[in-house]
């Protein structure tokens, strides 16, 4: 196999790696909600963790993402 | 059809060459002005031409104070002062400034969209350089080791060790602990540096589909369907634009909270606020 199509292949597979952020954002912000449902007057200072939770997760997703680019185009 | 290359928008060009200086140790470094430096330009006059017009006085603020008090209590009411405390009121100015620097530069590459206009591409984020938001990430890294040795001294190493450690954990969790808090330039470094890139280069890719469909679409019969793909992906611009705005402040906000949570750490050291 010669290392353009191997690239091209693991640039492919690397986007694997936002599965687990699709899961943690969706475990995130699920337990926000249950947490503001349950009791909304605590939601409002929580929410400035909820989004510091969300963009430290969602940085996982854009590592992958950054190799699957990387191998792409260099 | 024209090959898909959504990198060749991140491409640095010359505006004005400048010889390149001579430093002592370093070598030759090239000074010349580039489309980087003339977006961060653009930024940093913004930033300060905002905040010079609207640091006005008057005790019933017009739009334009209120807008800046707004900023104000963004990061004095909702960052800094919840997460570090009273002890937080010097690190204001810091924590501002990176969050209204990001911002404007994350928001100039959606917003200022003015495209390829007489060979030269006006379109710009420098937020989208690594070079950009590694400077960034090593001036919020350094600032806390500085801020930590100047306040704790060599205590700033109890950092490190999480009170209430057995002996025999601690072997364990110094290298842990410590590897994570070096790794942090890079993570801050490569989130705002992924999310932009990744935005735009999406967003290129789907106008390239917008204009290749089109073509398709022109050849005539079934592939008129063509023009069906083409409007379907002009609406997934659209969409995603709204996203890249969204992007842009989260992205700025987050920089700017870990960097108050990182100035936390080594403010309060040990105890709570």
């Amino acid at each position: 196999m010669d290392p353009v199509s191997a690239k091209y292949i693991g640039a492919g597979l690397a986007t694997m790696g936002m599965i687990g952020a699709g899961a943690g954002l969706g475990i995130l912000f699920g337990g926000y909600l249950q947490g503001a449902i349950r009791n909304p007057s605590a939601a409002g200072p929580e929410r400035i963790w909820l989004f510091l939770g969300m963009a430290l997760t969602e940085s996982m997703g854009i590592f992958a993402l950054v190799v699957a680019l990387l191998l792409r185009y260099t | 059809m024209p090959a898909i290359d959504p990198m060749s928008q991140f491409l640095i060009h010359k505006v004005v060459g400048l010889p390149p200086v001579n430093l002592p140790g370093i070598g030759l470094i090239d000074l010349s002005i580039t489309n980087s430096v003339v977006a961060m330009m653009i930024a940093g006059l913004t930033v300060c031409g905002f905040f010079a017009l609207s640091a006005r006085r008057q005790v019933v603020p017009g739009r334009l104070q209120a807008a800046g008090e707004n900023i104000y209590d963004l990061i004095d009411g909702i960052l800094v002062t919840p997460v570090i405390g009273s002890k937080g009121r010097p690190y204001i100015p810091f924590i501002m400034t990176i969050f209204t620097l990001v911002l404007v530069m994350n928001l100039m590459g959606v917003v200022l969209g003015i495209g390829h206009v007489a060979g030269q591409d006006w379109t710009f984020t420098a937020t989208a350089q690594l070079a950009v938001t590694a400077t960034l990430a090593i001036i919020t890294f350094v600032s806390v080791l500085v801020i930590g040795f100047v306040k704790n001294g060599l205590g700033f190493f109890k950092l490190f060790v999480p009170s209430g450690m057995p002996l025999a954990m601690v072997f364990i969790m110094v290298p842990i602990e410590l590897l994570s808090f070096m790794i942090r330039p890079l993570t801050l470094a490569m989130r705002l540096f992924g999310n932009m890139l990744g935005g735009h280069v999406v967003m290129n890719i789907f106008a390239s589909f917008v204009v290749s469909l089109g073509l398709l679409g022109l050849t005539g019969g079934i592939a008129s369907l063509g023009f069906v793909g083409s409007a379907l992906s002009l609406g997934m611009v659209v969409a995603l634009t709204v996203l890249e705005l969204v992007v842009a402040a989260l992205q700025a906000f987050v920089f700017a909270a870990l960097a108050t949570v990182y100035l936390n750490e080594v403010v309060n050291l040990g105890h709570g606020h």
